[in-house]
Order: structure tokens, then sequence, then C-alpha cells
């Protein structure tokens, strides 16, 4: 076990750093984990999260969640909420991969219906959803068009015909966050990024078929809510961002933010999380560059529905609306965002971090979808390829403790380097085949790094944000037929 | 030519890499290899393409930044790995360097892909004289 820097339990799956376990802390770090996966996290998750507990204007507390992992600047599964007035935006506390997130499909298809021809399947997205290094999307757009869709995100899809009207309320705000200021964005990044909208990248980002399995519906009506049948209910799940335009973006301001700094009176304790003031012009520049980045990314995942509606009505000969191919929701991990949250009693206005964390806002809170109102906002938890994911809902608890936010996946427990030493890419495809899971990526190499057994256990996770309650359970999901990058 | 070695215990997400080099511009060039052969296997690449790049910045640390960081512009805008490069590395304020990169085109059909980086990070980023030589850190986001 590497160190915990002496965190203390506070609460069932609660854990905490006080203030005085570093010099400049301003508020505590707080662990969402059960013993066990605190025990196995990482030490960089401890320094990480309690660095980001000393940048100017956080308020209640730097949270890091079950999935947490090291990563660069904030931990992986790191939340931070700062004042709009006092506090700061910063890039490490977002990552590169700027809206980087989550899209469900449900489907009325079942896995007796779609096992006969996943191959074909499997086969035909893959040919229709470019991935990998260097991969171009097939959605030609020129630099003016290009801006478009950083201001109108999924919108703009939906408006050029790639996809339906209801699939912008069943988006995180609506696939397209306000803000957005293409003005603020570098001409590289729009070099970088304009011709990949439709492409799934490579890394954990994927294209899944998934199954929900006997057993796998965990709150019935909440399942019904979200359009979840029963067992045997195939979905498609999508994981990917903003691409090349994103990481620039990223890449861009991190580097900028690092040199302005000083002007600002700020210093960090890891380079990485280089900031600078939310109400400056530096940070507003970022904050507008950010939200188009964003809003591609609602774009990318949009085009890329659009293309698996496509693919599927050939593969099975109907039209996709009687596929029933309608989505679920669409939730970003890696964003900041202008957000309304009671401190100490007292609604504020403050910008909040989620790296590798997803939002999970209860009944009755702003942007839930009219049709999920009544029960929360679908959460999507991706799991690895090889044991499946997750359909959780959000709740108040999240909204009074976690800034309504909650855990985005497995998160990894070993290096990719290790991981590729343990098997090939090959043998690990030809072993899922035997177990009925069809893969076809871009890279071996990269299939090898995204085995099961990199990861902790989805379900261990998945117990502990749901004991903790800052989501709760509603359905499993198994993968059937897995695409990747 | 210098050396490089991925440190797995670093940020097990992404890719940690520590680089060593006679001098600044074996450094720059043991960088430049490193990041091709993270992205794909270097003998699947044609040696088919040259380039001459040119970069300044306030400090080495930064060029070392901006060096990798347009070499994975690169990737992406152009399709283009490079794992040659020579590069002489000006020291000063600002530093400079001049690079003429060989390497040539992703090509689906005969690239044998491995990770997509994203961009450089900050976090431990380091370059340090050392033992008469230079020596670096740099964790990639994939």
């Amino acid at each position: 076990m590497t160190t915990t820097m002496n965190a203390v339990p506070v609460g069932d799956c609660v854990w905490e750093i006080p203030p005085d376990a570093k010099p400049g802390m301003l508020v505590p770090a707080r662990i969402y984990a059960s013993e066990r996966l605190l025990a196995a996290m990482d030490e960089g998750v401890f320094e990480q999260v309690t660095n980001v507990a000393c940048l100017p204007g956080i308020v209640r507390a730097a949270l890091c969640m079950p999935d947490g992992h090291w990563g660069y600047g904030f931990p992986i599964g790191g939340v931070a909420a700062f004042r709009t007035d006092s506090g700061v935006i910063s890039p490490g506390g977002i990552g590169f991969d700027i809206n980087c997130g989550m899209r469900l499909l449900r489907t009325t298809l079942t896995e007796d219906e779609v096992r006969p021809r996943l191959r074909e399947l499997i086969d035909a997205l893959f040919a229709a959803v470019p991935s990998g290094v260097g991969a171009r999307g097939f959605v030609r757009l020129t630099e003016d068009r290009f801006r478009e869709v950083m201001v109108e995100g999924a919108g703009w899809c939906v408006r050029h015909g790639y996809g339906w009207s209801e699939d912008l309320a069943a988006t995180e705000g609506g696939g397209c966050l306000p803000g957005a200021d293409p003005a603020h964005v570098s001409a590289r990044a729009v070099a970088r990024g304009v011709d990949q909208l439709g492409t799934l990248g490579s890394g954990n980002h994927y294209l899944e078929i998934q199954v929900v399995p006997p057993g796998g519906v965990h709150d019935p009506e909440v399942a019904r809510a979200f359009g979840i049948t029963g067992p045997g209910q195939v979905l498609v799940m999508l994981h990917c961002g903003s691409r090349g335009f994103g990481h620039q973006v990223g890449t861009d301001y991190l580097r900028r933010f690092d040199e302005v700094m000083p002007r600002y009176g700020l210093s960090v304790r890891d380079r990485e999380l280089a900031c600078a003031p939310f109400r400056s012009a530096d940070g507003q520049a970022y904050f507008g560059a950010m939200t188009a980045a964003a809003n591609t990314a609602f774009a990318n995942r949009q085009v890329i529905t659009h293309r698996v509606r496509e693919v599927m009505g050939r593969v099975f000969g109907r039209d996709p609306r009687d596929l029933g191919l309608q989505v679920i929701y669409d939730v970003c991990h890696n964003t900041a965002k202008l957000e309304r949250h009671v401190v100490d009693g007292e609604s504020v206005e403050v910008v909040v971090h989620r790296k590798g964390a997803t939002r999970s806002f209860g009944p009755g809170a702003p942007d839930v979808p009219e049709a999920y109102r009544a029960v929360g906002q679908p959460v999507i938890i991706g799991g690895s390829m090889e044991t499946g994911s997750a359909l959780l809902v959000g709740t108040a608890r999240a909204m009074a403790e976690t800034f309504g936010s909650t855990a985005h996946g497995a998160g990894r427990t070993m290096s990719r380097a290790k991981a590729k030493r343990q098997v090939w890419g090959e043998t690990l495809i030809a072993d899922m085949a035997a177990r009925g899971i069809v893969v076809r990526a871009a890279s071996k190499a990269g299939v090898a790094e995204e085995a099961g057994f990199a990861y902790k256990d989805l379900t261990e996770v998945v117990d502990v944000v749901h004991r903790v309650d800052i989501s709760r359970r509603v359905a499993s999901l198994t993968p059937i037929g897995n695409i990747k990058g | 030519m210098g050396r490089w070695e991925v440190l797995e215990a670093v940020a097990i997400a992404d890719c940690a890499v520590e680089l060593s080099g006679d001098d600044l511009d074996d450094l720059f060039a043991t960088a430049a290899l490193a990041l091709a052969e993270l992205m794909v296997d270097p003998r699947t690449v044609a040696r088919s393409v040259e380039r001459r790049v040119t970069l300044a910045a306030p400090s080495l640390d930064l060029l070392l930044y901006d060096w990798l960081s347009e070499l994975i512009f690169l990737k992406d805008r152009e399709r283009l790995v490079f794992p040659r490069a020579d590069v002489a590395v000006q020291p000063g304020s600002p530093c400079a360097l001049e690079a003429r990169l060989a390497g040539g085109p992703i090509d689906p059909a005969r690239t044998a892909l491995r990770a997509d980086p994203k961009a450089v990070t900050f976090h431990q980023f380091a370059l340090e004289p050392r033992n008469g030589g230079w020596r670096a850190r740099v964790v990639i986001d994939v």
C-alpha cells in the first residue's frame, strides 16, 4: 500500500485528508472509496487531490471519486468547484480531451436477434466510424462551418441531418454549452481538428454493442424511465471526446497559463495545474475556447450516432426508428461548467471542474431532461471492454455533497506497458471471441492496453457510489461487440 | 544516440518517459524517436517525407514542450510521423531549434498503429543537465 496521507474515515466510504496535511491547502481533500479501493489507489491520487485543495477560490473540498487514479494536474476522478468571483480555472482540471464523455443508445433489438449478425455489424461499424491514429472523419467541413459547430454543438448536426431533434433533449446541456467563443481558438486548433468530426480516437475510447444481462436490472422503475426493458435488450455505448481540436485547445492554454500565472501572483504545486483567475481575460478566453471544444465533442458523438443508425438500419434491414435507436443520454466527464450549488447554506455560482468524473444531477435539478425530471439524470459509467459497464441515476445527495458528481469508469490499476507485457492483443481478441465478444481494433497493442485486468473491478466502484448515494445503480450492461481505436 | 525508457509507475493511464542525450541536439532527436515509437512501429513507416521545422521559446524546457507538441500536431494535421530528426538546438534567451525531419504518412494498410498521443503534459515535466549530458522527463497524455 502506498501512502494515503493519513486519510481518515468521516463516513461510510468517505475519507478526508485535513487541510493541515500539506502547506497551502485551503480546504480538505475528500476521497470516496471502500477501504480496499483506497488502499489500492496509487500515491499520485493523494498528492494530486491535495494539490487541488491548494488552488485559489476552491470551496468545500477537493474531491476524488472511487475510480480515482494518478493523472496529471487533477487526479483522474477529481472534482473541484471554484468561486467565479475569486477562483481560478485550470486546464489541468479538465484534461486535454475536453468533454470526453459517454453516450448510450437503446434499441428494441434483443441479443437473440443481433447475435447471428454480430460480426457483420461490428465490421460495418468499424468501417463506418474511423478510429486510431491519423483517422479522418466523414463530415467534410470548411473552417467557417467548423466554427459554427463550435458554437452550436450537437444542434448543428441535427440541423444538417445528422440526427433526430429528440437527441438534443437527451444530451447534457442540450448538446450545446453556452459561452463558446471561436475567437479564442487558435488557428492551429482549427487546423488540427477540422477534419476529425466523426472519429473515435484511440486509447480507452470505444463503440460498443452491449446487452442487459440476466438479473441486470437493479431499479425497475428508473430503468423503465430510461427505456430499459429487461434482460436481453441490446444497447449501443459510445465513449469519445473532442479529438485533436480539444487536445490543441488544452495545449495552447496550458502553455499560455504557464507563462501568465506570475502576472496574477499565482503559483501551483504541479505545473500542470497552471491556471488563471476565472474572471480574468485569460480565464475567460480559455473558458470560451474550452466550451467550443466541449460543443464539438457533443457534435462528434452526435455524428457517430448518425453513422450507427445508418449501419444498424442497413444490417438489420429496418428503419432506425423501427429499431428504437433512441439516445438514453449523453453525459460529459471532462469539463468545467458554470453551475450554482449550495455552499455553507448559500447558493453560490461556481465553476465545477470534473476530470474523469460524471455529472450526477438528481431529481428536479436544472438541466435534467423533462422525461427524467422525476427520477434524475442518467449516469453512464464505462467499464473495461471485457467486464461491462453500468447505468446509474443522479441523486439529491450528489447535489448536496459532490457538486452533482460521481465516478466515470472503472479506473486503471496497471500501466499500459505492463498490460501489453501480460497479453498479446491478438490473443486477447481471440479469447474474447471465444467468450462471445467480437472485437475490431485499429491497434492490436491498444487492445492489450485495455484488457480487463488493467482496471479496477467496476462492481466495486459502482457499489461505493451507490452506498454513498452519489448515484444509484439502475442496470448492468455486458459487451458483446467492441470497436477500439 | 540518446536513450529513453517508459516509467511504468508514473501516471499509469498515460505514458511517462525518461529521456537522456549526450547533448541537447541528441536529447531532442531522441524525444522525437520516442514519440514516434509511442504512435507507431517505425519500421512500418516509409521514409518518404522530409520536413524542416524551426521553433523558438523563452526557455529550453518550453522549447522541448513545443517541439513534441509540434510533432503531435503534424500527426493529426498531416497524418505524418517522423522517427528520425536531426536537430540543432541553440540555447539562449530566447532559445531556438532547427530540425530536419524524416518520416512518412500513416498508411492504414501498412502502418502498425500504437497509441494516439493527445498532448504533452507539464506533470513532472523536467529538462536538466546531468552527468555531462541532458535528461528529461515527459508525461504524454494518450
